[in-house]
């Protein structure tokens, strides 16, 4: 039998990395519909799950496994789901559920060229604002973009610690592309992989108020089975968790659900700097389209163009500060996304007509190429 | 009226008696069919702390809301798989679904008959009250051809589900259908459903006389009447012959009971090969 934590070398696909990065995590529920591109995801959960004493099943549809995520979650058990754009869109209603029942869990939408249908094989990244308002109603969401099948592994051990932390579903918005991908993925030993888990309920049982938050904004869970008899609902509730319907109540619980994030997005949020120190051309990229942003910087600094790159580890929340940061350095923004401007659209606000944006997209199918990125650093220079 | 001196009343240990009153209308049979319910699992002698009720949406998706136990009200339909996710997380749950027809039976039927198939060890129980009672008397899968609703306004043109035979032959390994008039049958159904192992359905047949009833020429007291005069008990009955019909009876009683593996104890034993 395998352990847990492959500890070691792999020559690993970016989904099977993903399903190591969960099961490492302590994930020991996964529930499924085949879709692809994340179909290998489930596959390796059927395979490694049972042997670890957790649960695979297949259930129905997106929306039942977004169901029994949540279920198998709110019985102590860290949860898991993996799908892609149609999917996705089934799994909105649950995942909203999620958001207000406070239940931490990961789902991971391997994303796929859409709308509808779409080009299933082919890679985009067009479900980026789905991820932020996909469900309906107000709330904030956390959403990571891996960019290789190394980081899908540590990301969703990543989205694990944070869906624990601030109890709610943390979503992965990786690609085709980088989900397909067998690159080298290195798995390092249990004792160097550290875990979070939900917050725990002190005192009477008989006392317990399962949406009074603590110190952090993140209330304490207890799982079912656990004698504190708490009741959870998708209507708005008090903290005791009972439906409580009016405007006041609604904007209390709205402004805890959307407050614990707020409070903490200076620890929730991720990015990485690549050649910007003396950058007057700064790329905004994410996920697979920042690897072609990498070739395109270095290309350009080799021609004399000061370019560097913002790579966005999180997505949601939109890393605002250090957009505003680097719009108030550079000459240009370009964002770089393989969809026609999702995130575009909040690196243009953010940077609030201080500077010129740019954008290089496209509907999905290929990915980016530095070539392109090039193209449009040229004119981001004035070389243009 | 001295409310501190107000009599106990022997399901107090298990209500959210500070949730009470209910929003259940005058002469609405959800709360007997509730209250059968809960007499069941208090003398079911199983531990309270492990016991869990999941509602959907609707009337009777309420319940969850009232019971002081590990309570889910979860989304419209969904109640099946949420408790799925629950019972497979934790063994030792035992996890009751507590939901309405159009809940259970239109948005949720899907997962109703994947749940079965895979002999899901769950309680299901149905309260059918005819229509959608929450959103002003809807039709539903199970209103009866030619009633009016709101939305039938002549006559429902469709015919209604036979839920009982659904059950089975999605592979529900009990399946029984009683009215909340009936409440010693129910509660010992209800009672046999939560011993066993399996996938267990019950239908309860309900009045709602402010949706369904005033369209219909049905006072609660009316319905009352037809489930006492037209009730034909009859136990071990073919499902496939026990379609409601008002005119000529209502065939009652535990119309299925039979084991077979779980999807738990199914999966234990075929992908866990090594571990057993």
């Amino acid at each position: 039998m395998k352990p847990a934590v492959l500890t070691g070398e792999h020559f690993m696909d970016g989904d099977s990395a993903c399903a190591e990065g969960a099961l490492a995590a302590g994930c020991r529920f996964f529930a499924g519909y085949p879709i692809t591109p994340a179909t290998e995801i489930a596959e390796h959960m059927a395979k490694r799950l049972p042997e670890l004493g957790g649960v695979f099943i297949q259930m129905e549809d997106e929306i039942a496994a977004m169901a029994a995520v949540l279920g198998a979650s709110c019985a102590g058990t860290k949860s898991m789901t993996a799908t892609s754009g149609p999917g996705f869109s089934l799994m909105m209603e649950n995942i909203g559920l999620g958001l207000v029942m406070e239940t931490p869990c990961v789902v991971v939408n391997v994303q796929r060229a859409g709308p509808s249908t779409g080009l299933p094989t082919l890679g985009a990244q067009g479900d980026m604002m789905q991820a932020r308002w996909g469900s309906h109603g107000h709330y904030e969401i956390i959403a990571l973009a891996p960019a290789s099948p190394q980081e899908l592994f540590f990301q969703t051990i990543t989205a694990f610690n944070l869906s624990e932390t601030y109890r709610l579903p943390v979503l992965i918005m990786a690609d085709e592309v980088v989900g397909h991908l067998c690159e080298r993925v290195i798995i390092p030993d249990q004792s160097k992989i550290g875990l979070q888990s939900r917050p725990r309920p002190k005192g009477r049982k008989d006392r317990f108020k399962p949406f009074h938050p603590g110190a952090n904004g993140v209330a304490p869970m207890a799982n079912a089975g656990e004698g504190y008899r708490v009741h959870l609902t998708g209507l708005t509730h008090d903290e005791k968790g009972y439906p409580v319907m009016t405007a006041e109540a609604h904007s209390e619980m709205v402004s805890r659900i959307t407050g614990k994030i707020r409070a903490n997005l200076s620890k929730i949020i991720q990015v990485e700097e690549y050649r910007l120190e003396d950058a007057d051309v700064a790329l905004i990229s994410y996920g697979i389209s920042s690897r072609s942003s990498l070739a395109a910087v270095d290309e350009a600094r080799e021609q004399g163009i000061k370019a560097g790159l913002l790579r966005l580890v999180t997505v949601w929340p939109f890393p605002e500060h250090a957009i505003r940061e680097l719009a108030k350095r550079v000459q240009c923004l370009i964002t770089v996304e393989l969809n026609l401007g999702q995130m575009h659209l909040e690196v243009q606000r953010c940077a609030g007509g201080m500077v010129p944006t740019l954008l290089v997209g496209h509907a999905g199918g290929t990915v980016i190429t530095p070539a392109r990125i090039l193209e449009e650093i040229y004119v981001g220079s004035g070389r243009g | 009226m001295n409310n501190n001196r107000s009599p106990k009343h022997p399901l107090d240990n298990i209500l959210r008696i500070d949730r009470i009153p209910h929003i259940w209308c005058p002469g609405c049979g959800i709360g007997t069919a509730f209250s059968s319910s809960l007499i069941a699992i208090q003398s079911a002698g199983t531990d309270l702390a492990n016991t869990v009720v999941v509602s959907g949406i609707g009337c009777s998706g309420r319940g969850a809301g009232y019971v002081k136990l590990d309570s889910y009200h979860t989304t419209h339909g969904r109640a099946i798989p949420f408790a799925t996710g629950m019972k497979l997380a934790n063994p030792e749950l035992s996890v009751i679904v507590f939901s309405g027809d159009g809940d259970l039976f239109a948005i949720g039927g899907n997962h109703f008959l994947h749940a079965a198939r895979r002999n899901m060890d769950l309680t299901v129980i149905c309260v059918n009250n005819f229509n959608y009672g929450m959103t002003g008397g809807q039709a539903a899968a199970t209103t009866p051809c030619m009633a009016k609703t709101t939305t039938t306004p002549l006559g429902n043109p469709e015919a209604p589900f036979n839920l009982p035979l659904l059950a089975y032959a999605s592979g529900a390994t009990y399946v029984a259908r009683w009215t909340m008039l009936h409440t010693r049958d129910l509660i010992q159904s209800v009672g046999e459903a939560l011993a066993r192992r399996g996938f267990s359905f019950i239908e309860v047949l309900a009045p709602c006389p402010t949706g369904y009833g005033r369209r219909n020429r049905q006072k609660p007291i009316d319905s009352l009447k037809l489930y006492q005069e037209k009730a034909i008990v009859k136990n071990g009955a073919n499902p496939a012959e026990v379609i409601l019909d008002f005119k000529q009876g209502i065939t009652l009683g535990k119309f299925v009971e039979y084991d077979k593996p779980t999807f738990s104890d199914a999966y234990e034993r075929i992908c866990r090969p090594r571990a057993s």
